[in-house]
C-alpha cells in the first residue's frame, strides 16, 4: 500500500519518515542539554527511485526538548531514503536544518555536566528512567537526555516505512570507567514501535564528551521476559 | 592490611580535619548528598579490610549489610561528608562497589511525595487526588465514593466480569429513563495510565458540571453517559506489580507461554486481518477468535442489549490524535464527511485551551491498518459517532507522562468529547 507522490503531512508514512530525519539530526547533534523532537511535518513527498528504494522529501519543524516548552521552532528539510534490501538495512538521511548554529549554546552546561562526572571516583548509577508515574530527578534528566541520544542511533539504524520508534524508558545507566576523556555509559533502553506496539530492549554502550559528542560503540539487543511469563498457578 | 593502616594514618588524618570541618559548617541534619553503596569483595582480605572500615566510627558509617563473607553483597550508607573517603580508600584496595542510592535525600523526597499522596485515604471525591495516579483499588473506591454522593445522577452498573475475576465496573450517568446514550472507555490498554485517570477526572466533571454548564445538562436531560474507566482491570493490576509496559489483557493462551490478548484487536470487524497478529508473543495478538476476551465481550453485549447507543468513543494513549472509522479497510466510512468535519471542530475545541497539536483523519490512513478494533466494530453496529482518541504525548514520555500533565490533557480533551457529544445532540438518528 505504498503512496508516491505528495503526501498528507499529518499522516504515518510522511510522519515515519520525519522520525527517521530526526534520529539522524539527534545522532548528530543530540548532547545531555539538547534532545530534539518532531514538532510540525509541513509538506513531505514520496518517490520510488531508480536503485530500489522509496525516498521521502520533507519539510518539517522540531524543537529542542532540552529547552522546554519555551523553545523556539527550527525548520528543516531532509531526504529520507529507504533502501528495498532482501535484509534490512538503514535509511540514509541528508538532513538541513536553519539556523542550527544560531540556537542557544548548551556548552556551559555541557562543560559542568562534563567535569562533574568525569572524575575517577563517579560511578553513577541508576535504574527505571522515569519511574512509572513519569518522575525523573533534576540530576537524571541529563543522563535521560544522552541515553535518548544514543538510542536515536538504534532506532536510526532500525527503521524502516513500517516502523515508528521513540524510547519508551531506560531501564539502567551504568556509568563505566572513563577511557579517553570520555563519559562511558552503558544503558538499557526499551524502545517502543508504533505499529507493532512492541516494547524492545537494547544494552548499548555510548560515550560523550562536549568534543566528540555521542558515539555507540556497542550494541546488543535483549529478549524481554515478560511475554513468556505465565501466570503463577 | 598494613598497607591499609599505613594509608589511613597519613590520608586518612588529612581527611579527619576536613572531616569536622564539615560537621561544623554543615551543622543541619538532611540527607543531601548521601549515598549507599554496595560492595562486592572478591576475597578474604577485602571482607576484613571492610571490617576495618566500618570499625572506623569518626566516618559515621552505617552497614545495612555487614561484611560478612566474600559471596554476599555488603551495603554502607555513607553520609557525605565521608564519601571521599571512602571512596579513595575502596579505589585503592581496589574493592569493587557500585552506587545503589545515588542520593538519599532525593529518594526521600520522592517518597514523600508518593506517601502524601497516599497518606490519607480520600473520604470524598473532593479529597480525591486528581493530579496523581492511582491503582485499581484507589480508582474502584473512587467509583463507589461518586456514586454515593451523586446517587440521584450516577449508578455503576457491572457489566461483567474480567479473566482474573475483577469487575467490570461501568458508570452511568442517567437523568431519566429509556434514554439514548453516550459511551466512553479508557484504560483498555493498560500501560496507557493518562487515560484512566483522564477517565476519572471525567467522571468528578460530569458531577460537577451537571445543573451548572447549560451544554452537558442538556446533553444529560437527553441521553445517558456511559463510562468505564479501567476497561481492563487485570492488564491495570499488571502495570502495577510486575510490568509497566504491559497492553494485553491477563489469559493465558493455550499451546504459548505467553499471556494476553490486544483487546483492541480482539472485535469481530475485519477480526483476523493484516493489521492483527496471530503470535500470542506479539503485542497485537488478536485472540483465538472474536470477542474471546471477557473484557471485549462484557462491552459487545452491553452495547447490545442497550441497543440506542448514540456515540461511542474508546480512549488510548499516545500520539495526539482523533481518528475515526475504518482501521481495517481502506475503504472510506460511508459518514466520512460528517466524522471528518466533526474531528475537525472537536480539535479546534481541544487545542483552544493549551495549544496542543493534534490530528486527525481515518485509523488507516493515519496511524497504521489495524483489524478487529473497537470503533470498527462499534461503527458497524449503527453507532455512527464512534470515535478513537489517543492522548497525549507525541513520544517524549509517551507511555509515562508525568502526573502533572494528567489534569491538563483530561481538560483539553473533555472539551472534544463535548463537541462530540453535542453534535451527538444535535443530529439525532
Amino acid at each position: 500500500m505504498a503512496s508516491t507522490g505528495d503526501l498528507e503531512p499529518t499522516h504515518y508514512p510522511a510522519r515515519r519518515a520525519a522520525q527517521v530525519a530526526l534520529h539522524y539530526l539527534n545522532t548528530h547533534h543530540g548532547s545531555p542539554f539538547r534532545v530534539f523532537g518532531l514538532q510540525q511535518v509541513h509538506k513531505a513527498s514520496a518517490e520510488d527511485v531508480a536503485a530500489g528504494g522509496r525516498k521521502y522529501k520533507l519539510d518539517f519543524s522540531v524543537t529542542d526538548w532540552g529547552s522546554g516548552s519555551a523553545g523556539p521552532a527550527l525548520r528543516c528539510s531532509a531526504d529520507v531514503l529507504f533502501p528495498r534490501t532482501e535484509r534490512h538495512s538503514a535509511p540514509k538521511v541528508e538532513l538541513h536544518c536553519e539556523a542550527l548554529q544560531q540556537i542557544n549554546s548548551t556548552a556551559q552546561e555541557d562543560d559542568a555536566f562534563y567535569q562533574k562526572y568525569i572524575s575517577p571516583d563517579s560511578t553513577v548509577s541508576a535504574r527505571d528512567i522515569p519511574d512509572s508515574f513519569g518522575n525523573m530527578s533534576e540530576e537524571m534528566q541529563p543522563f535521560w537526555r544522552l541515553a535518548r541520544v544514543a538510542a536515536s542511533f538504534i532506532m536510526l539504524r532500525e527503521s524502516s516505512e513500517n516502523t515508528e520508534f521513540n524510547m519508551a524508558k531506560v531501564a539502567s545507566i551504568t556509568q563505566q570507567e572513563s577511557s579517553e576523556e570520555q563519559l562511558m555509559l552503558e544503558f538499557v533502553v526499551l524502545l517502543h514501535d508504533f505499529p507493532s506496539q512492541e516494547i524492545v530492549q537494547w544494552k548499548l554502550l555510548a560515550s560523550w564528551s562536549p568534543d566528540r559528542g555521542v558515539r555507540v560503540l556497542q550494541t546488543e539487543w535483549q529478549p524481554r521476559c515478560p511475554h513468556a511469563t505465565k501466570p503463577p498457578n | 592490611m598494613i598497607l591499609a593502616r599505613k594509608f589511613y594514618s597519613s590520608k586518612m588524618k588529612g581527611l579527619l580535619v576536613l572531616t569536622a570541618l564539615f560537621v561544623a559548617v554543615f551543622g543541619k541534619k538532611t540527607f543531601e548528598g548521601d549515598q549507599v553503596l554496595r560492595i562486592t569483595a572478591k576475597n578474604e582480605a577485602q571482607i576484613f579490610l571492610l571490617k576495618e572500615l566500618s570499625e572506623q566510627e569518626h566516618l559515621g558509617l552505617d552497614f545495612w549489610r555487614e561484611p560478612v563473607h566474600e559471596s554476599l553483597p555488603v551495603d554502607v550508607y555513607v553520609p557525605f561528608h565521608s564519601l571521599q573517603a571512602v571512596r579513595v580508600f575502596l579505589r585503592y584496595n581496589q574493592i569493587q562497589y557500585n552506587v545503589m542510592i545515588m542520593d538519599v535525600q532525593d529518594l526521600l523526597d520522592d517518597e514523600e511525595r508518593e506517601m502524601v499522596k497516599y497518606r490519607t485515604i480520600p473520604r470524598s471525591t473532593d479529597d480525591f487526588v486528581y493530579t496523581a495516579y492511582h491503582d485499581l483499588n484507589s480508582i474502584y473506591s473512587f467509583m463507589d465514593m461518586l456514586v454515593a454522593e451523586n446517587s440521584n445522577l450516577v449508578s455503576k452498573i457491572v457489566i461483567g466480569q474480567s479473566y482474573e475475576n475483577r469487575p467490570l465496573n461501568v458508570l452511568k450517568f442517567s437523568t431519566g429513563a429509556n434514554r439514548p446514550g453516550i459511551w466512553f472507555d479508557t484504560g483498555i490498554h493498560s500501560r496507557e495510565w493518562v487515560t484512566q485517570a483522564s477517565g476519572i477526572w471525567f467522571a468528578k466533571k460530569i458531577v460537577t458540571d451537571y445543573g451548572r454548564d447549560p451544554v452537558l445538562t442538556d446533553i444529560l436531560n437527553n441521553y445517558d453517559i456511559f463510562l468505564e474507566i479501567v476497561t481492563n482491570p487485570d492488564g491495570f493490576a499488571y502495570t502495577h506489580s510486575r510490568d509497566r509496559m504491559w497492553r494485553k489483557t491477563r489469559k493465558p493462551n493455550s499451546g504459548s507461554s505467553c499471556v494476553g490478548v490486544d483487546p483492541n484487536r480482539n472485535w469481530d470487524a475485519g477480526f483476523g486481518g493484516g493489521g492483527s497478529s496471530s503470535n500470542p508473543c506479539t503485542e497485537t495478538y488478536r485472540g483465538p477468535s472474536a470477542h474471546s476476551e471477557p473484557e471485549v465481550k462484557a462491552i459487545v453485549d452491553f452495547v447490545k442489549s442497550h441497543g440506542k447507543l448514540k456515540a461511542f468513543v474508546s480512549i488510548h494513549s499516545y500520539s495526539q490524535m482523533l481518528l475515526y472509522p475504518y482501521g481495517y479497510t481502506s475503504t472510506p466510512a460511508k459518514d466520512k464527511a460528517e466524522l471528518h468535519e466533526l474531528a475537525k471542530k472537536a480539535i479546534a475545541s481541544l487545542q483552544s485551551l493549551y495549544n496542543t497539536r493534534y490530528t486527525y483523519g481515518s485509523i488507516i490512513t493515519t496511524i497504521y491498518q489495524a483489524d478487529g478494533i473497537t470503533v470498527d466494530w462499534t461503527y458497524e453496529q449503527g453507532i455512527k459517532y464512534s470515535y478513537t482518541f489517543e492522548l497525549r504525548d507525541t513520544g517524549r514520555y509517551g507511555f509515562l507522562l508525568p502526573a502533572d500533565q494528567i489534569i491538563p490533557t483530561a481538560e483539553e480533551t473533555w472539551l472534544a468529547l463535548m463537541a462530540i457529544m453535542e453534535h451527538t445532540k444535535n443530529n439525532p438518528y
